[in-house]
């Protein structure tokens, strides 16, 4: 994670009281209520980053404080890079306030579950099918978690970085040549 | 079906008439995929003209056509159903893989697309440009109806 | 086929039958419900009392219709398996996937400055805006800015690009509702905007122009004739258009009342672009979050009431005619200057000073076999494409490739309201509805 770590290492290492939070009002307010979640500031856009149980309740209350759109669902697969390997990214959108806030969240290597948004924003629904087609993260909650992209039978998640791209090598065809 | 008994006058006539006939007046089902669909769909209209060698009527049903111009890439979840569109033409029928995606997989060498239509459907012309533009696809169509008329190509 | 000993065979590898079966989407397809599930509890409940639903009706009367996904009308390889009660649509659920041509993968094996040429072709409507999208990432992440000049002409080609997308989509929208005279129409304007890309940037399609940097080349000479004739010409044809749709009560009686969505849907399905302003919300990212300088520029954001098709047509129609302001604007203001960045590390030296200096012949060499390298970080950037909001989430850690380089699609999303839109409706106005959405599947499938 390349925003502002040092939002994390201020609260566990040192107990100093004031952590780093947005100077924008309604940011600040939604920060404010939730203790254990960071916020940093990449490359100029605000960045919340939720413990993997805190998801929804953190998208519901982001809701309330005036997020009415979610513009996407996507992750980021960090192989090895990271202890926890996928890092699902949510970004949303307030109509009202003029505000963008990306909501990043971890799971774990195996089995990686997050609990779905469908129940706050419905219109997820198709991007968080394609995050389960293409990184295999299940998300809990979600009425109808099926394969979106490649078809149904098959095997393997496309976008993880251990699947091959599944290049081919170029062949020459023989072709009988029309004189 | 194009079918010649070699000497005989009567025969070669009507053969002739025949590929004519199938040459001037083809209907191409509409299978138009990605990018190179708005091309073809630019090739028919009113700039392009396909309408003046008797094409501009893109048939929906490919039990009504006999060409099939496949116009963009073939996933892999498309290439069983462009099959099934393939299969339920009846003959003679012509294969034209327009466009760089569709002849060979173009820039897109991976997992998600069949490496060219020609794994799946039998092609007689290869159209190449990413997308070719509309005087490439008729120079295309036009060298089908020459190669047809000239017997080259059997349906 | 026949075996004639004169004729020759030209086709190559894969003349056996393959063997193919349809691939069984049991999952992905819709059945007859009998759990009896509404459809707000399959979507999401997003207003109460939203649709009239007749739970009584004997599950025998129910028919599964599919559509697609070969289709003349379906824009695409969209597949819609409708759940019908006579003439009236239940339940629809559109099947996606089959144009998915893995991008985001070949994202992470092209270089920042290949890029463009794989991004270019997901909404192949839109090239510009796609491009415009990717570029204003890479270079967030590198912390660079563009000279006006190049900031002009990404304005000046999107704007353009914003016209003769819209013109496919009236062109379609009119064919497929009938008046096959729109698609001529619409097409014959559009080739003279094709005409203008192709002098300026080599392609009539999936130019990869705008580049991060700014743009590859520069305008070519006496482009300002060829615009001005463009702005001269298109408004006259749009009143050709008006001639034959605005007040014709076929059309109106098509396209009034039909596909109907409320603002809340819109913005819970986070619906954006000409869809969203039709029902009365004005919201348009050129305004809010503006880019590439486009703030200095006057238009007006077109805003619908009804939430219909006849609605999305109109404002279709009316933002040709803002985007063809803009340009005007663009073409009179539009300064003198480099059409890229000068960094040496992102952009290459001109071919002349190759010859001349060692270090240019170095740069040259480094920038094309390896790429520059991205610093490491992470980035949302969205533009206004004429779908609505189309967002690229790049990732980069450090490398000459993108780790993760996302496209938030507006079509993928647009497509939800399909379901919403449909519900309760007739069957004869699907086709209108889909239409009026204007899904473009490269984007859908990516």
């Amino acid at each position: 994670m390349t925003e502002d770590n040092s939002a994390v290492e201020t609260e566990e290492a040192v107990e100093v009281p004031a952590r780093p939070l947005p100077d924008n009002e309604v940011l600040r307010g939604l920060f404010e209520a939730f203790e254990d979640v960071g916020w940093g500031d990449s490359l100029g856009q605000d960045v919340a980053l939720v413990p993997n149980d805190r998801w929804l309740e953190f998208a519901t209350a982001a809701k309330g404080a005036g997020f009415e759109v979610c513009v996407d669902v996507t992750a980021v697969d960090w192989m090895r890079q990271r202890t926890e390997r996928f890092e699902v990214v949510a970004n949303l959108l307030s109509m009202q306030h003029r505000l963008r806030l990306r909501m990043i969240t971890t799971a774990p290597r195996q089995e990686p579950t997050v609990a779905s948004l469908v129940p706050v924003w419905p219109g997820v629904n198709f991007a968080e099918r394609e995050v389960y087609d293409m990184f295999g993260i299940t998300f809990e909650g979600h009425p109808d978690l099926t394969r979106i992209l490649m078809p149904d039978e098959w095997e393997g998640h496309p976008l993880r970085k251990d699947f091959g791209v599944g290049t081919v090598p170029v062949q020459f065809k023989e072709s009988h040549k029309v004189s | 079906m194009a079918t010649t008994a070699p000497g005989n006058l009567l025969m070669t006539t009507i053969d002739k008439a025949a590929r004519w006939a199938k040459t001037r007046s083809m209907f191409p089902a509409s299978f138009g995929l990605a990018c190179c669909a708005i091309e073809m769909m630019a090739t028919g209209t009113a700039h392009y003209d396909l309408s003046r060698f008797g094409m501009e009527v893109f048939r929906a049903s490919p039990r009504q056509s006999d060409l099939m111009v496949v116009a963009g890439r073939v996933s892999q979840k498309m290439a069983p159903v462009l099959r099934q569109v393939y299969d339920q033409m009846p003959d003679p029928k012509w294969v034209i893989s327009m466009g760089a995606c569709a002849s060979t997989g173009g820039m897109f060498n991976n997992y998600a697309l069949v490496q060219g239509v020609d794994q799946v459907v039998p092609v007689d012309i290869y159209v190449p440009g990413c997308p070719p533009g509309p005087q490439s696809l008729m120079h295309g169509i036009l060298t089908l109806h020459d190669k047809i008329m000239k017997g080259e190509i059997a349906s | 086929m026949s075996d004639d000993a004169k004729t020759l065979d030209v086709w190559v590898a894969g003349t056996e039958e393959p063997e193919l079966t349809p691939t069984d989407e049991g999952a992905q397809e819709i059945s007859i419900d009998e759990s009896g599930r509404r459809l707000d509890e399959q979507f999401g409940r997003v207003v109460e009392d939203d649709y009239v639903f007749d739970d009584d009706a004997d599950e025998d009367e129910r028919m599964i219709l599919n559509m697609g996904p070969q289709h003349p009308s379906t824009h695409g390889v969209l597949r819609l398996q409708i759940e019908l009660e006579g003439e009236i649509i239940r339940r629809t659920k559109p099947i996606i996937g089959y144009l998915h041509t893995g991008m985001e993968k070949t994202g992470e094996q092209l270089n920042f400055s290949q890029g463009g040429t794989n991004v270019t072709r997901m909404d192949y409507l839109a090239p510009f805006h796609n491009e415009l999208a990717y570029s204003l990432a890479v270079e967030k992440l590198l912390g660079i800015e563009v000279p006006p000049r190049a900031a002009a002409i990404r304005v000046l080609l999107s704007e353009l690009n914003r016209c003769s997308s819209h013109l496919v989509a009236l062109a379609t929208n009119g064919m497929d509702i009938g008046a096959i005279s729109m698609m001529m129409y619409g097409f014959r304007e559009r080739e003279q905007i094709l005409a203008f890309f192709e002098k300026t940037t080599g392609l009539r399609m999936n130019h990869n122009f705008i580049r991060p940097g700014g743009v590859a080349a520069d305008l070519p000479p006496g482009w300002k004739d060829d615009v001005a004739a463009i702005i001269e010409e298109l408004p006259r044809r749009l009143g050709q258009y008006d001639d034959l749709l605005e007040n014709n009560p076929i059309w109106v009686a098509r396209t009034k009342g039909v596909g109907v969505l409320s603002p809340e849907e819109a913005i819970a399905y986070g619906i954006t672009g000409p869809t969203l302003r039709s029902t009365g919300v004005d919201w348009d990212i050129r305004k809010a979050f503006p880019y590439s300088e486009i703030e200095q520029y006057e238009f007006e954001v077109q805003v619908g009431e009804q939430g219909d098709v006849y609605d999305r047509y109109r404002i279709r129609v009316e933002e040709i005619k803002q985007s063809l302001g803009i340009v005007e604007q663009v073409m009179d203001t539009i300064p003198k200057g480099d059409f890229r960045v000068e960094d040496r590390k992102v952009t290459p030296p001109p071919r002349a000073r190759i010859d001349e200096s060692m270090e240019a012949l170095i740069h040259h060499f480094k920038l094309f076999t390896e790429g520059y390298k991205v610093p490491a970080g992470e980035t949302y950037v969205a533009v206004e494409s004429p779908r609505g909001e189309l967002g690229c989430y790049l990732v980069s850690d450090g490398g000459a490739r993108p780790y993760r380089m996302h496209t938030r699609a507006p079509s993928f999303s647009n497509l939800q309201a399909l379901p919403i839109a449909m519900a309760d409706s007739l069957m004869a106005d699907t086709v209108a509805t889909i239409a009026s959405l204007d899904p473009v599947m490269g984007d859908v499938d990516r």
